[in-house]
């Protein structure tokens, strides 16, 4: 395995991980900041990545900042929200030319971390909030990209499944939070809720690329330097243990309608294993043989065999404990199609898989892995679970420990899983064929 | 085996055409755990009007077949190549684009086996009855699935709107009715015609030795044999210069409109060179015009007419060429005027040499991160190549750009009153539509 060995430094209350590189032409920066996902933060957290990045103190419009980016021979700049298991993660990530590529070498490195630092800690401010025009420019949008899930049906399933099957827990939250929650959003109170964040996130920074260690050290503690009042306690740091805290039910069965042509089938299973879990690997492999890859149960027998789909397929939330099954069917065969997959799912619970079945997703699973560390993101992403799960499990020991997944620990993981949520969006009668 | 150096990438291609016509190239990437491969025909959803290779006469075959031959090249005798490659720790792939099929595969081990499966299986077509049909209901399925996608319907509306004859405009998956018609006896004659090497590209990057691989290749293509290679005859009915439709509306049960302004190139058969600039040029006005340093993007964002949907691209191809603008808003048609508004105006102003810097450093900078991905130099360089251009000269061309090219690119290109279409997307009753 090509891995360089990760340096860690603390710049104030930043944990700062450098994974220094010689592969790529250009140097990554990736923030990441944790918090749990809440009722009352999840709005106002998924928008203020995008408030921050539409201007700061040094650049206070849109144009001013993409300017400045372009002139950095088009360093990208981009703030992000995703959902990790009960957290609700904001990140800024910066991909900048490595000026050893460029004829004009003028160093890059430093002022692009100046433009980042400008960005994430000094915002557009004046008298303790943020500036108007940006924050109702930015609800706007923010209105339109909740309004848009509808549109792209398969993540509006996805959506729905996981509303249905998480109601009472912090992950039934979108990640982009409530539109009902937009209008009570100001300028006043999300700078608070800013500065709350740099108060009390776990803030993790990852460099990745080529330059020299002192330098980037000097450079970091320069332009990245946040320090905690010490009365606040980091309260928010405990994330939520999200495994196997909801109690077993009769699996639910939700059908809805809407002008489609195709039916989306999404359904929910509860793994009841999460990242760290000694039952990971196998859980990973089992998905491999049930779902994951195109050598997978569900892709031969839904789509190769019964011609009932393009796509049908399963992924884990690892950090969560689900496992969601995925297909794209007429709106008329529910039936077949649910009953070919849970045939799929009983053959797995049985052991009704071979040796092979087991090396060829090793195979697959182990590469998949090794292909995620050839990008500056996906190796940083790995490295980030471990900062993220409650437990963790170094990246150098991932592939023995995949080589020691047996037959019977798959059998075994497979038979904690249940089916919670069966969710379908199927097409209304008189637009639905035959 | 040629050998070619390009110092300020520090990137090193090596290249051969062997006898049967194949052309080879391999890029060895240092310090990537991946090998990534694609295998490309020059066919892709436009060439449907030929004559079959040792025929005489031209035949017309039904939409969305090079598509179809694509799902089906992975049925082998044997089994399903899938099953192969993921034995083998790889995973593999193919997609089907107007004008080209690739097959390819990324893996970390096994290399050398899993670049012979590649090989052996685009080279062995393998067909029944029985798996023609069992594929029409997957495809079905597949097509379905863009029926219900905005933007995909909104694309091919308005190439529709642009294109009166060219079958650019035709959906590359074809319609549930011309799939039907696919049959193993079709597909057998798509096959032979345009899946000659001499009409292929085989590229290699990531963790290689050139030597090794190109020996490999060589091997594997001595122990084959091929008819001998024709010019491949290809019919496109004539195409007027001009747009067919202005102004094209789909309902569609969306939250969100949208909408897209095409304009099309009068003179749509630049290669080589030639069109690495115009492309180029067209790419950088393009930024100019509405990329997020310009006042118009700022503008239109300040008056709730976009949000980061927002895009822009020129596509180009023998015999088809075009620009598009646009993305979600809550008034699309207002938006497409407003498009419509700048860039009759930015065309008549100077041209900020201080933005063309800019966005030409900013074009340099994602070009290379673009070459951290195998994936994209495999895909572009072969695309590249089969348009008699140079993927490698990208970079050089950028830097000599002279703003009488841009100029004068601009001017020819964007003649709004006869090249300009739109297409909107929109919920029927529109007024309620973003509750």
């Amino acid at each position: 395995m090509n891995q360089e060995p990760v340096i860690h430094f603390q710049s104030g209350s930043i944990n700062v991980h450098y994974i220094p590189s010689t592969t790529f032409k250009t140097n990554t920066f990736v923030i990441q900041l944790k918090a749990p996902l809440a009722k009352d933060t999840v709005t106002k957290r998924a928008i203020l990545p995008q408030v921050l990045q539409s201007g700061s103190e040094d650049y206070p419009t849109r144009l001013a900042l993409r300017s400045a980016l372009e002139d950095l021979y088009g360093a990208s700049l981009q703030g992000d929200i995703v959902k990790k298991g009960e957290n609700q993660i904001m990140s800024f990530r910066m991909d900048i030319a490595n000026e050893k590529f460029l004829k004009d070498n003028t160093p890059l490195m430093e002022q692009g971390l100046k433009l980042l630092s400008s960005v994430f800690l000094h915002p557009k401010i004046s008298n303790n909030q943020f500036d108007d025009k940006i924050l109702s420019d930015e609800i706007r949008t923010h209105r339109q990209k909740i309004a848009s899930i509808f549109d792209d049906k398969m993540r509006f399933a996805n959506k729905r499944l996981t509303e249905e099957m998480c109601k009472n827990e912090p992950f039934g939250l979108h990640v982009l939070g409530e539109e009902k929650d937009l209008d009570a959003i100001d300028s006043k109170n999300l700078f608070e809720y800013y500065q709350q964040v740099l108060q009390n996130d776990q803030i993790d920074f990852y460099i990745m690329g080529d330059m020299n260690h002192d330098d980037l050290k000097e450079m970091i503690e320069k332009y990245f330097m946040i320090t905690r009042n010490e009365t606040t306690t980091n309260t928010n740091n405990n994330s939520p243990d999200s495994s196997a805290n909801q109690q077993s039910r009769e699996p639910r069965e939700v059908v809805e309608e809407q002008e489609i042509q195709q039916g989306k089938l999404h359904l929910g299973y509860r793994t009841n294993v999460t990242y760290g879990d000694q039952e990971y690997f196998a859980l990973q492999l089992f998905n491999g043989i049930f779902g994951g890859f195109s050598h997978s149960k569900l892709f031969i027998n839904v789509r190769e065999k019964a011609s009932l789909a393009y796509y049908a397929a399963s992924r884990i939330e690892s950090m969560k404990g689900l496992l969601i099954v995925m297909a794209g069917i007429e709106s008329n065969k529910y039936d077949e199609a649910t009953s070919i997959i849970f045939k799929q799912m009983e053959d797995m619970q049985n052991g009704e898989f071979t040796e092979e079945d087991i090396e060829q997703t090793k195979a697959v699973f182990k590469n998949q892995i090794l292909e995620t560390m050839d990008s500056p993101r996906g190796r940083i992403e790995l490295e980030y679970q471990n900062e993220v799960g409650v437990g963790r499990i170094p990246l150098e020991e991932w592939m023995t420990r995949i080589d020691e997944v047996t037959k019977e620990d798959i059998v075994q993981v497979a038979s904690k899983i249940q089916l919670d949520t069966t969710y379908f969006l199927k097409g209304k009668e008189e637009s639905a064929n035959e | 085996m040629s050998k070619l150096t390009f110092d300020q990438l520090q990137e090193t291609l090596y290249a051969e055409e062997l006898s049967n016509g194949l052309q080879v190239y391999v890029l060895p990437k240092k310090g990537f755990n991946k090998t990534f491969a694609t295998f490309t025909t020059k066919y892709g959803s436009i060439d449907n009007h030929f004559t079959p290779l040792g025929k005489d006469e031209k035949t017309r075959v039904p939409d969305g077949i090079a598509h179809f031959l694509e799902h089906k090249m992975f049925d082998d005798e044997e089994g399903d190549v899938f099953q192969q490659f993921s034995k083998q720790g790889a995973s593999a792939n193919a997609f089907t684009s107007f004008t080209r099929t690739a097959y390819l595969f990324s893996s970390t081990m096994n290399v050398k086996d899993n670049l012979e499966t590649l090989m052996n299986f685009v080279q062995k077509p393998y067909f029944t009855d029985e798996s023609v049909e069992k594929e029409k209901g997957i495809i079905e399925q597949e097509i379905k699935m863009y029926e219900d996608n905005p933007d995909w319907q909104n694309f091919f509306g308005l190439l529709t709107a642009m294109y009166q004859n060219h079958p650019v405009s035709i959906d590359i998956a074809g319609t549930v009715d011309s799939i039907m018609k696919t049959t193993k006896e079709l597909l057998y004659t798509c096959y032979e015609t345009f899946y000659h090497p001499s009409n292929m590209v085989l590229f290699i990057v990531g963790n290689v030795v050139p030597d090794e691989v190109m020996e490999q290749v060589k091997n594997n293509q001595k122990a084959k044999t091929f008819a001998k290679p024709e010019e491949i005859k290809r019919f496109f009915e004539s195409e007027s210069s001009e747009v067919s439709t202005k102004k094209k509306v789909i309902p569609m049960p969306v939250n969100t409109g949208k909408c897209l302004v095409g304009i099309k190139d009068k003179n749509p058969n630049r290669s080589g060179e030639d069109l690495l600039r115009h492309e180029l040029s067209l790419q950088l006005v393009l930024e100019m015009m509405f990329g997020q340093s310009s006042t118009n993007y700022q503008s239109l964002y300040e008056e709730g007419l976009i949000d980061d949907s927002f895009s822009f691209d020129y596509t180009a191809e023998q015999g088809f060429g075009f620009s598009v603008i646009g993305g979600d808003s809550n008034d699309p048609e207002l938006l497409a005027s407003r498009i419509e508004e700048m860039v009759k105006d930015f065309i008549e102003q100077p041209i900020d040499q201080e933005a063309i810097d800019r966005i030409r450093k900013k074009k340099i900078g994602y070009f290379l991160k673009a070459m951290n991905s195998p994936e994209f130099i495999a895909n572009q360089f072969t695309r590249y190549r089969f348009n008699d251009m140079d993927l490698f000269h990208v970079i050089p061309m950028l830097e000599s750009l002279t703003l009488e090219q841009l100029k004068e690119t601009m001017k020819e290109h964007f003649t709004l009153d006869t090249q300009m279409s739109q297409c909107i997307v929109k919920s029927e009753d529109s007024t309620n539509s973003n509750d």
